[in-house]
């Protein structure tokens, strides 16, 4: 929720500082950081899930005429000794230490993931099972919360679908992204056409597709309505995509970090706890966007 | 940091109380499924074009155990299915009389746990047919399969559970060819129950067995199954 204006608490002392505004919703603080939570531990116990079966296939199952199309496994080398290869298509490459063959507590273990980003660290497909669906069901119980929310706050449509201006200062924006400029002043206030756009494709997009393709492996859930998988290029695609999809909020994540890394870290951290954001003083903004 | 955190969720995995919590998700799974399919919805049925090549085998491909290496030396010729507990009627069927019954042949995927897929074409007896012959006691709630094939050192045999609803599901058949051939005892001969809305390991192979209880708490370590007994959950919808 941004929510400048009737809700903006100039600072108490005289100097021009700037002032402080209420830039985030209580529930949006919330289920930002139990999602935050939620996306590291579903991703962490997820790829222990995947340690059971290291490879990914498209289709409706495993066994057709087909390879998969990324695998790990340990494979022998050509001096006699034991790598760790991952393939990706028709390309093997060794990945000794990280995807195949790594360390585990001093020992060499044959796994896909290493266990450092495991949960839990050790090979235990039962356990991961519980804290995946576990955490899952907190991610679409956040999810439902959020958008009960923010479907009754006008919070979509005020503050997340970009505006006509928005639209049209998209590539200025892009360029400000790529020089890792962020915009001051009064501007600073409103999400960027970019992050909007951003926010919009993990809520509506990459968050719903991780739990439809999750749906399509269950097979009591693809009973609902049989041959609904097949929307989805079958089961075997539904992991791959699961799979794909989930490094790709990955790569949001890092990317949300770094830019909340380099656009003023203690005062983006602050609003999403206490929700109070600082807007810098100054007409001019140094950034017009 | 990150080991203190994975340190701290492998000591939540092993402690007694965590996965008890965890598990509170394993109930909503489970009744969100049945809430969102009718009893009878169908899984889904495939072509012949959809074989997998070859039908993995997974588990045991080949039971260690005396009795069961004497009755596949005979092609099981003098095996039997014995069918009792909560039933008017105990009754034994003979491979023979089984394929002599009301058969369906289904081509459906099989989903592992472990998280492959395979499909394969299978024929049998519905059990709801077999159920109808020994007619169940109103106290009936679970049909237990017991199974060949010992497990571990200690000699613990497979056995697994479902309930009313899953045993007179049309697709729950007790399976005996395999893609147009007798089953291999690979994948489980001479009988394997096939129930398609869960996954793999709830499918029992080298079924010798299959008893009606009102609780299967006192079987094994009261988990319903030899999985569930080591923390895999007893309803596989996912």
């Amino acid at each position: 929720m941004l929510d400048a204006g009737p809700e903006a608490t100039p600072k108490s002392d005289s100097t021009p500082r700037g002032y402080l505004y209420h830039r985030h919703a209580l529930i949006v603080r919330i289920t930002h950081w139990s999602n935050a939570i939620a996306l590291a531990i579903l991703l962490m116990s997820g790829l222990q899930i995947f340690n059971a079966h290291p490879s990914l296939s498209w289709g409706k199952s495993s066994y057709s005429n087909r390879a998969p199309i990324f695998e790990t496994s340990a494979a022998t080398a050509a001096d006699g000794g034991t790598i760790g290869a991952t393939r990706i298509f028709n390309h093997t490459f060794n990945t000794t230490g990280v995807l195949g063959l790594s360390r585990d507590g001093g020992r060499w273990v044959a796994k896909g993931f290493p266990s450092w980003i495991t949960i839990p660290s050790f090979q235990w497909l039962a356990m991961a099972r519980h804290w995946h669906f576990f955490f899952a069901w907190l991610l679409v119980i956040n999810g439902c919360v959020y958008l009960t929310f923010s479907f009754f706050r006008h919070h979509v449509a005020r503050d997340l679908i970009p505006t006509r201006s928005d639209w049209r200062s998209i590539g200025r924006s892009i360029l400000d992204h790529v020089r890792f400029r962020h915009p001051t002043g009064a501007a600073a206030a409103r999400y960027n056409v970019l992050q909007k756009l951003t926010y919009l494709a993990v809520i509506f997009v990459l968050l719903p597709l991780m739990i439809l393709t999750g749906w399509a492996m269950s097979p009591r859930l693809d009973s609902a309505l049989p041959g609904w998988v097949d929307f989805v290029g079958g089961r075997q695609s539904a992991r791959t995509l699961h799979f794909v999809v989930a490094w790709t909020l990955v790569l949001f994540v890092l990317i949300h970090v770094f830019e909340v890394l380099i656009s003023g870290v203690w005062n983006n951290l602050r609003s999403m706890i206490t929700g109070r954001y600082e807007i810098a003083p100054g007409p001019g903004s140094r950034e017009p966007m | 940091m990150g080991g203190l955190l994975l340190g701290g969720c492998d000591a939540l995995s092993r402690s007694e109380w965590f996965p008890k919590i965890l598990r509170a998700g394993e109930v909503l799974s489970r009744r969100v499924q049945h809430a969102v399919t009718p009893r009878r919805s169908m899984a889904q049925e495939f072509t012949e074009r959809d074989l997998s090549p070859t039908f993995r085998s997974n588990g045991t491909a080949n039971p260690d155990d005396a009795t069961y290496q004497a009755f596949a030396q005979a092609a099981f010729s003098d095996w039997q299915l014995q069918v009792d507990g909560l039933v008017e009627q105990p009754l034994g069927f003979s491979l023979e009389q089984l394929r002599a019954m009301r058969s369906r042949v289904q081509i459906t995927r099989h989903d592992c746990v472990e998280g492959w897929s395979a499909i394969g074409k299978w024929k049998g007896v519905p059990l709801a047919d077999v159920l109808t012959l020994v007619r169940p006691t109103s106290m009936a709630r679970y049909v237990v399969f017991h199974c060949a094939d010992p497990m571990d050192h200690a000699g613990t045999k497979y056995y697994e559970s479902i309930d009313m609803e899953d045993a007179y599901h049309p697709q729950t058949i007790l399976a005996y060819e395999l893609n147009d051939a007798s089953l291999p005892i690979a994948n489980g001969a001479p009988l394997r129950v096939r129930i398609e809305r869960q996954l793999g390991y709830k499918m029992a192979k080298y079924i010798m067995r299959v008893q009606l209880v009102d609780s299967y708490a006192g079987i094994g370590r009261g988990g319903g199954g030899y999985w569930e007994d080591r923390g895999y959950e007893w309803y596989a919808g996912i």
